[in-house]
């Protein structure tokens, strides 16, 4: 018998039932992985911890009619040729479109609670991510908080009932004053006793990461999509592997500026490109809120490829060898491929830092490859 | 599951109550034995189908899942379950008010009697808690000793064949009788007896060869395996195809209590329908006291609602409970009052025979819902209820309402509970091509399969069976055979429009 066999024997009733369905329903998660990462889907269903997946609803096949094939009967006011709603195989209807409502109509669909955590680990797994070694650990470290000392002052509200009792008591019997006949104790002001907290040092692995991306006008709702995907599991790599993890957007056309989460998937800019910008903006918010020696740092530029210049693009590489990559555990460049855009930054960037193993470039033409670009950006399990 | 308690006191006073009140209007039913419950263990006991102890199955998992998530989102609560078993069980949700507790007990007393009565029920293994019990010791067994996942594939399998059943398996039996293998090589025809000089008035040519002809069909039909068509797949399959016993004792297992099932689906409309005729007899009798009155009412039509254009068992059954004895006390059936055509008179009818009661006991025992519906079904009622048939228009993309029409709305109905909804299946041969190959029909009646279901079941049959399956069936409009090779492998064959007697509905015997 298997560990897991053995595991499984061990429980009963429908806690089994149900661990084995859930081991199913997680086994089918990880199957089809790869398209859940170009789906994409996840997006607003973000609950927390958790999010809830949505897993085409395992079912038993068996000889049975075809969707649609049979009417049925119903009870209620209405004539022939009123839509009757709530029908039987109804629920693979999409309102407000007109085409043919999806493949398989009425296939129901299992919404999944699956943990962040518990995603990010098959993504490792499936992908053979290493574990990120968080740079400076061992030099770095937060305090954390934890109310476990007493103390003789504090608000009322965290008085602690039983020691403030016992002080009383010990007072009052040392002094004589206690009587075992009228057990009565009244606590005076330095009987007193509060909850308070003590300081523990504990390493810090804190990460940032920023997201750049070009919003020029070469640059459509598709390939925004597309980094919004890869962000999403970027987050969840990360989240995974960091106990505190801050996320900074910027985005640039011929100037650059930051902005928050939902504007930076949203806004469309119709200038030119100037690449630089975005660097020198990230390098000046790194210098002023994330010193390098605490935090562990993830840049990340999404674009199409297409700089204004020649000139911006040597810019761009001068501050990326002698600022960025120096500081960053890892510079990772995604080009979404566009069909306005030259894709000549790419090979730039191959042609100066040919093999810096800091630096990683990758080329995403389509969701199907957001799967193989997660891989290349966390190989090096940096 | 020692977790179950007893009621408490003031519901034992109740239920002894309703049970007097049950027994005298003349219901005669199992023991009830009503043990209280909490919402956890009734989603555990609902997802398990009412026995605490079923086999090992992801799919009970994934019923607990769904039922737990929709009671969490206040979509669904499950007042009260009963077991058909003898005695028979019944669980209270604790949370339950005690008007709840006192309609449910009520309700649960008109199931037990159906239980016990109903015709189609004669076949039912009474002591079924055990039997699931037994069932999941084996399976049990099995696990542990060629492993979970083996077991559990091959029970999957199993279980997408258990609708291919034959409906009536329960009551009749259908093997056929054993032949005498000489009686059949040596068969001729044979003479009716007469005078030589009538003999070829008697016994002319064309009657002596339409005799042979008789024979040597029955031969070549006799020569066929199976003999005649079998609709229990399952049980053919449990009998030939080459199992290991671990795997017989399954698929056994999974036929068992399928065939268990069977009736209470057969049954579904006249059950509840019986059920809730009696809960409101018996409430309104005298069992409620003024301010429970309204909560009853709440609660009563909670279960009775028909979302707009739906349709609710409940609903039909207890109507259809009270029109057939409104029928027989006005005397409203017959040959008199089918051939009366005065519309008035016909309102105005009533030869105060008071046989109402009566004849509904006697439906309760003797009818399904198919037989109940063919029978009592008039279009008087269709069109008092507002029944109306809806179908799937390929132009506008929805389900519309087809039809009020009496006569579509009952075909439609009767045509849902043929064969308790399922498409008909069978075995026509078991030597297939001479290949030992298994060869299924649907018999079409209007309705196609699910393509892609279709596949996974052969492919679920195949690997029962060993070999190459098919079946031969519609889609889109054109017969066809699907395949399944057992190594994964589909194929169709176009049958070009031959529709083969084979394919019609399924002919009587």
């Amino acid at each position: 018998m298997s560990a897991d066999d053995r595991r499984i024997f061990s429980m009963s009733g429908i806690k089994r039932n149900h661990s084995r369905f859930v081991d199913i329903v997680k086994g089918k998660i990880r199957a089809n992985l790869k398209d859940f990462v170009s789906q994409g889907e996840m997006h607003g269903r973000q609950g927390g911890e958790t999010i809830s997946i949505p897993v085409p609803s395992i079912d038993l096949p068996r000889f049975t009619y075809g969707v649609r094939q049979r009417g049925g009967t119903g009870q209620g006011e209405g004539k022939p040729g009123d839509p009757v709603s709530g029908a039987e195989g109804e629920e693979g209807d999409e309102p407000g479109e007109g085409q043919k409502a999806g493949k398989a109509p009425g296939e129901h669909e299992l919404e999944v609670d699956i943990a962040i955590e518990e995603l990010a680990q098959m993504l490792g797994e499936e992908l053979h991510l290493p574990n990120i070694e968080p740079k400076g650990s061992k030099d770095i470290t937060t305090k954390a908080h934890k109310y476990t000392k007493v103390r003789q002052v504090g608000p009322q509200s965290l008085r602690h009932f039983k020691r403030t009792y016992r002080e009383a008591l010990k007072r009052q019997v040392a002094s004589g004053i206690y009587n075992p006949k009228q057990p009565v104790i009244v606590p005076i002001k330095s009987d007193m006793r509060y909850r308070s907290w003590a300081e523990a040092p504990r390493p810090q692995t804190n990460a940032v990461i920023i997201y750049m991306m070009d919003v020029s006008g070469s640059m459509g709702d598709e390939q925004k999509d597309i980094v919004r995907s890869t962000a999403f599991w970027i987050d969840t790599w990360l989240k995974h592997q960091y106990k505190g993890v801050q996320r900074r957007f910027i985005i640039h056309d011929a100037s650059a500026r930051e902005v928050d989460e939902d504007t930076f998937f949203r806004t469309r800019e119709n200038g030119g490109t100037l690449i630089s910008t975005a660097y020198k903006l990230a390098l000046d918010l790194l210098e002023k809120e994330y010193p390098v020696n605490e935090w562990n740092i993830y840049l990340f530029h999404f674009s199409d490829g297409d700089n204004w210049s020649n000139e911006d693009t040597k810019l761009c590489m001068e501050i990326l060898k002698e600022k960025m990559i120096p500081i960053s555990n890892q510079f990772a460049y995604g080009q979404v491929e566009s069909r306005y855009g030259s894709g000549q930054f790419f090979k730039d960037l191959l042609e100066t830092f040919p093999d810096n193993e800091r630096l990683v470039a990758t080329r995403i033409a389509g969701r199907d490859d957001i799967y193989d670009a997660i891989g290349r950006f966390f190989k090096a399990g940096r | 599951m020692s977790t179950f308690r007893e009621p408490p006191k003031e519901i034992l006073q109740w239920r002894d109550l309703i049970r007097e009140r049950a027994v005298a209007v003349g219901l005669d039913f199992f023991e009830v034995i009503f043990e209280m419950v909490d919402y956890r263990e009734m989603n555990e006991l609902a997802a398990l189908g009412g026995f605490p102890t079923r086999y090992p199955h992801w799919r009970f998992g994934m019923e607990y899942d769904k039922l737990s998530k929709s009671y969490t989102y206040g979509l669904s609560k499950i007042y009260e379950m009963v077991i058909n078993t003898n005695p028979c069980y019944a669980y209270l949700l604790t949370s339950n008010s005690l008007l709840d507790q006192k309609l449910v007990m009520a309700h649960v007393y008109g199931h037990s009697d159906f239980f016990k009565q109903n015709a189609y029920f004669a076949g039912t293994n009474r002591r079924m808690l055990d039997e699931m019990a037994n069932h999941a010791l084996r399976v049990r067994r099995h696990q542990e000793k060629v492993g979970i996942d083996v077991v559990e594939e091959f029970i999957d399998c199993c279980l997408s064949l258990d609708n291919l059943l034959d409906p009536h398996a329960g009551v009749i039996r259908r093997d056929p009788v054993p032949q005498n293998e000489a009686d059949r090589v040596d068969a001729v025809p044979v003479k009716i007896p007469t005078k030589s000089y009538l003999d070829k008035y008697v016994n002319p040519k064309s009657y002596m060869d339409e005799q042979k002809k008789k024979i040597e069909e029955s031969r070549v039909q006799d020569e066929k395996f199976p003999s005649r068509p079998q609709r229990d797949v399952l049980g053919f399959l449990l009998q030939h195809a080459p199992l290991k016993p671990w795997q017989q004792d399954c698929l056994e297992i999974v036929r068992n209590e399928a065939l268990y099932y069977l009736p209470q689906g057969q049954t579904k409309i006249m059950n509840e329908g019986w059920a809730s005729y009696w809960h409101a007899k018996l409430m309104t009798g005298g069992l409620l006291n003024d301010s429970e009155i309204i909560d009853f009412a709440d609660v009563h039509s909670g279960t009775m609602a028909t979302p707009p254009g739906g349709f609710n068992p409940y609903k039909l059954g207890i109507e259809l409970f009270r029109d057939i004895e409104e029928r027989w006390n006005k005397g409203q059936f017959g040959k008199e009052w089918d051939e009366c055509d005065d519309y008035q008179a016909k309102g105005r009818w009533d030869k105060k025979l008071g046989k109402g009661r009566d004849k509904i006991f006697e439906v309760r025992k003797l009818y399904s819902d198919l037989t109940f519906i063919d029978e009592f079904l008039t279009e008087d009622f269709c069109r008092r209820q507002k029944l109306f048939s809806f179908a799937f228009n390929k132009r506008s993309q929805r389900y519309e309402i087809e039809s009020l029409e009496f006569k579509k709305v009952k075909t439609q109905l009767l045509s849902q509970l043929t064969n308790f909804g399922q498409p008909v299946i069978e075995v026509i041969d078991a030597n297939f091509r001479n290949r030992g190959e298994l060869l299924l029909v649907h018999r079409f009646d209007g309705a196609e399969l699910r393509p892609d279901y279709t596949q996974k079941t052969l492919a679920s049959i195949a690997s029962i069976w060993h070999r190459p399956v098919h079946i031969e069936t519609l889609a889109e409009g054109k017969a066809i055979r699907v395949s399944c090779d057992g190594a994964g492998n589909f194929s169709e064959e176009d049958l070009e429009g031959l529709l083969t007697p084979e394919h019609g509905p399924a002919k009587p015997g």
